[in-house]
């Protein structure tokens, strides 16, 4: 592969595109094909061919407003219709060249006022299945011009320009990860993508591996040149399916387009990279147990140092870094670290997918530029609180994250201003709970979260968060005093400070935050045995509940 | 200092071995008696709790209706609760039944290992409560002396130290079982 | 000294040492009888970093660091207990007591058992956490040992001898979090275990009352662990 073919195969594509007059792009996105966006495909692919217009119907994926699914794209018009239906085929078919059908008019207001897309820039343009088409939009130059006109150093150094940071959650600066594992001398290096996205109600790098795979494996790919692996892989939980069937299906692609294997782009670098699947552990998104859990053995973490950059994979220098953070990077390269820097805060730079989900009115996926108020994305592209209810509070950061109260509304996103404020970025889930929901409740149910997902290796994770939970619980019931809310913060403090991994270490963030800023909750659930907002069943417990009652059971017996 | 304390002991659910480890203080006993004046103890006559007790011995977990009013009428009366003996401190054997519920153990002792009246006493006894809990999970404790039994010397120190007017602190000399 | 390169010195609870640079906090601190509790550690096996009790301060780390895995380096300022530190150890080691029915009066381990031991060193006299008394089985279908969860720390000091030492890798853990359970091949009954060579050194280093020899009297119950050094001395030898 060089610059000629990669010119060819794009002008191919486009003149495949030629062909046609209009292009229906159909969501193929996990909740729109659940709701049978497939269907709905067919039905405009055989609507068209029987009146004899030229269009084409296109499998894309996710489009970001998935409340309003399932969404439908008609270009060249740049039309977006919602919640369309196969028997909607028809109309659709017949409005193009005329009048959109206005019934179809998905209602976004401002659902894409403020968002900038360069993860996503693709999403919704090109079938996910087809490499050509993700070359046809610049795909893989990025690679190219890496590969032959820049040293490995030259990359690492663009990269660590543009400011990007892990965007898995810690937010570590990529560059500097990428520069250390390049300098561990090490004959066999390994790069791999962390698709092992579990936080409930996080969903970005499942769509970003549904929608544009090529773009993981390209920047995959460049890593690879810049730290001089020869090897890897994609960790991809095997609760997504639909990603993983893409990602074969594109890895198949990208080897045949000789994106991948042996000399690629015509020289001497070589690299293939191989799926595992996740076998339902959210632990195994830590590092270290997600190389356990690659090596073939129980997923769970182990102390650092070493650190996988030093001792990772089989006990080879290896890189890991999220979706998110590999998608980011063909943008870097094809424009430079300076183009991505211009974008964002001071110590976050770029943007930022997020999962906005909960009681919104425009769920979706969202793909805002750092230092955006929390309030532009829940009020201006969410569009606020459904119902007239009132908004209580927003999760970020998933069961290691943080609940942020109206308050803190007009925070600006950053890594650093969210930890501040007791939450954290993590991955990009974005909660959003109005004045139905429980702060009590909420921690109790991510703490039952890390509880089930803890590997149990250490002690104060495996053990301390069964306490927490049963601490969390009895306040829930009404039942507990304030000796047990001293003894719930010992625990979030001790579980903290001595977790081997970050599981354990972050479980108790969501307890913190919410006794920070929604303390009054837990003293009514303690104080007056009431729930204020009506969740839990906490009347006053019948006498005793616990200590009595066997006397029953007794005569039971002897009856 | 030269003031008599009064003592108390009480035997909640445990096997009187803690009490038996306190009489293995043998000619201690005497010594320490001048020093204090037992007034409510299974080893005495008396029926009622007294209205103000300096310390008070707990042996035993809380395992029955019973055993839960007597600790709470004896927490109200007493200065400086000790609890004495793992049953009393971790629930100990008493606490094993914990792991089923006390169902089973009813079947098991009234039911299936008796030769005659195979049935359930509930009427004269205590009914017993759902889970044996630790005594410091009911109401507050000042001393916990840890032991299955706890040895005569460190009842012996443990004593001392209360008339003394000192509060102990067993960590680093006592272990469990 | 510090002309020989793989040499370190750093300073422990205010005492100046020195070290070899492969050393860990852990081995250097017990070399100058400087106590730190340990309970997943085992002279002659790798280290897990487990069990948390072995954490200590190191100036100028975020976090808290395990003795028993953090390498030594120059210059490194370690507090082994502090009021904090302390306070942690504590609430772990109970964590350990209130999570599976440790009764030590009536268990075989009792006067031998590290957990207990540990319990008096660290100065916890009761438990403030409240017990959660989990059902648990007990396996005696091996002719010569009996494992009985109800006991079991998962410190894994079986697992790593079964695969490190003797190489029969009988031992594993199944399930997660509270769940987890030391296992014999895949949960077969320990007696019917293809793999096990009835070595007994499970047995041996198990630190309390988990895994234990059929023998007729409790009292008889010795476990000697010290074996594990000097085999590896003795293999390296050859």
């Amino acid at each position: 592969m060089n610059a000629e073919e990669l010119q060819q195969i794009a002008a191919a594509a486009e003149e495949e595109r030629g062909k046609f007059d209009y292009e229906v792009n159909v969501c193929m996105g996990t909740s729109c094909l659940a709701q049978h966006s497939d269907g709905i495909r067919d039905a405009i692919e055989k609507e068209a061919e029987g009146c004899g217009k030229r269009c084409h119907a296109r499998r894309t994926g996710c489009m970001g407003p998935c409340a309003a699914g399932p969404m439908v794209l008609v270009e060249p018009a740049g039309i977006l219709y919602g919640h369309v239906h196969e028997a909607d085929a028809k109309e659709i078919v017949a409005s193009l060249g005329a009048e959109p059908v206005a019934r179809l008019d998905p209602q976004l207001g401002s659902y894409f006022e403020g968002q900038h897309f360069r993860v996503l820039e693709n999403v919704g343009h090109i079938d996910p299945e087809k490499v050509d088409e993700y070359v046809a939009r610049g795909g893989y130059e990025a690679l190219l011009k890496g590969l032959t006109e820049m040293t490995p150093a030259a990359v690492i150094e663009q990269i660590s320009k543009s400011g990007l940071r892990g965007r898995g959650g810690g937010g570590y600066p990529t560059g500097l990860k990428w520069d250390t594992v390049a300098r561990v001398k090490g004959a066999q290096k390994y790069v791999i993508c962390n698709g092992d996205e579990g936080d409930p109600g996080a969903f970005m790098d499942r769509s970003v591996l549904e929608s544009d795979p090529q773009r993981v494996i390209e920047g995959m790919t460049i890593a690879a040149y810049a730290i001089g692996a020869s090897k890897g892989y994609i960790y991809v939980r095997a609760e997504y399916p639909l990603a993983v069937q893409r990602l074969t299906v594109a890895l198949r692609e990208a080897r045949r387009r000789g994106f991948l294997g042996y000399g690629i782009c015509e020289t001497t670098f070589n690299f293939d990279i191989d799926i595992r699947l996740g076998a339902g552990a959210f632990v195994c998104g830590e590092e270290t147990a997600l190389i356990a859990s690659i090596e073939g053995k129980r997923g769970s973490p182990r102390p650092r140092p070493p650190y996988p950059a030093v001792s990772g994979l089989w006990g080879d220098p290896t890189l890991i870094n999220n979706v998110e953070t590999f998608a980011n990077v063909a943008p870097i390269i094809r424009n430079g670290g300076e183009w991505f820097a211009s974008m964002g805060t001071a110590r976050s730079k770029g943007t930022k997918v997020f999962a906005l989900t909960g009681r919104i009115r425009r769920t979706g996926l969202v793909e805002v530029p750092m230092g955006m108020t929390l309030r532009q994305i829940i009020f201006g592209i969410g569009g606020g609180v459904p119902d007239g209810r009132k908004f209580k509070a927003v999760q970020t950061g998933g069961p290691s994250g943080g609940c942020l109260p109206e308050e803190h509304l007009d925070l600006s996103i950053s890594y650093d201003a969210l930890i501040s404020a007791g939450s954290m970025m993590g991955s990009g889930g974005m909660i959003v709970m109005d004045d139905t929901s429980c702060m009590v409740s909420v921690a109790r149910f991510f703490m039952e979260f890390c509880m089930t997902e803890s590997c149990g290796k250490c002690i104060p994770c495996r053990a301390g968060t069964v306490q927490m939970y049963e601490l969390l619980s009895k306040i829930c019931r009404g039942e507990a005093t304030r000796r047990d809310l001293d003894q719930l913060t010992e625990l979030c403090e001790v579980v903290g400070a001595t977790s081997l991994c970050g599981l354990g270490q972050t479980a108790p963030n969501p307890v913190l935050s919410t006794l920070r800023y929604f303390r009054h909750e837990y003293l009514a659930h303690i104080d007056e045995k009431r729930c204020p907002a009506g969740v839990c069943q906490c009347g006053p417990p019948p006498r005793q509940a616990d200590l009595t009652g066997t006397q029953g059971a007794a005569v039971e017996v002897h009856a | 200092m030269s003031d008599v304390k009064t003592l108390a002991t009480v035997w909640l659910d445990g096997c009187s071995g803690c009490h038996m480890s306190l009489l293995d203080m043998d000619e201690r006993l005497i010594e320490l008696s001048s020093q204090f004046r037992l007034v409510y103890s299974p080893l005495v006559d008396r029926k009622t709790f007294p209205e103000q007790v300096d310390v008070t011995l707990v042996e035993g977990a809380v395992a029955s209706e019973e055993d839960l009013k007597k600790i709470r009428k004896i927490r109200e009366h007493t200065a400086v609760l000790v609890s004495l003996g793992d049953c009393a401190l971790t629930g100990n054997v008493s606490a094993m039944r914990n792991m089923c519920g006390p169902q089973p153990v009813f079947v098991r002792v009234y039911q299936e290992n008796a030769d005659l009246q195979r049935q359930v006493p509930s009427v004269g006894v205590p009914p017993l409560l759902d889970r044996v809990r630790p005594v410091h999970e009911v109401v507050p404790v000042e001393v916990y002396v840890p032991g299955c039994p706890p040895s005569a010397d460190t009842i012996y120190q443990v004593l001392s130290e209360l008339l003394a007017g000192h509060v102990p602190t067993l960590g680093g000399v006592a272990h469990f079982g | 000294m510090s002309a020989e390169p793989n040499i370190r010195t750093l300073n422990i609870d205010g005492v100046g040492i020195s070290a070899r640079a492969d050393q860990t906090i852990l081995e250097t601190a017990r070399e100058h009888n400087i106590a730190i509790p340990t309970l997943c550690h085992l002279e002659g096996l790798s280290e897990v970093g487990a069990c948390r009790l072995c954490l200590v301060e190191v100036k100028g780390a975020r976090r808290l660091l395990p003795a028993c895995v953090t390498r030594v380096e120059e210059g490194m300022e370690v507090t082994t207990h502090t009021p904090k530190i302390d306070r942690y150890r504590t609430l772990v080691l109970e964590l350990f007591f209130a999570e599976r029915n440790h009764v030590c009066s009536v268990c075989v381990a009792n006067g031998r058992c590290e957990l207990q031991s540990l319990a008096l060193t660290l100065g916890m006299t009761h438990v403030e956490l409240p017990y959660q008394y989990p059902q648990l089985p007990v396996d005696a279908s091996h002719p010569r040992f009996t494992v009985d969860h109800n006991r079991c720390v998962l410190c894994t000091r079986c697992v790593r001898v079964c695969s490190e030492i003797e190489g029969a890798n009988t031992w594993g853990v199944m399930g997660r979090g509270a769940q987890s359970l030391v296992i014999t091949d895949l949960k077969e009954p320990w007696g019917q275990s293809e793999t096990c060579t009835s070595c007994g050194k499970c047995v041996q280093v198990c630190p309390t009352g988990a895994l234990f020899e059929k023998t007729g009297a409790t009292s008889k119950v010795r476990k000697h662990p010290e074996f594990l050094p000097y085999l590896r001395i003795m293999r390296e030898g050859e």
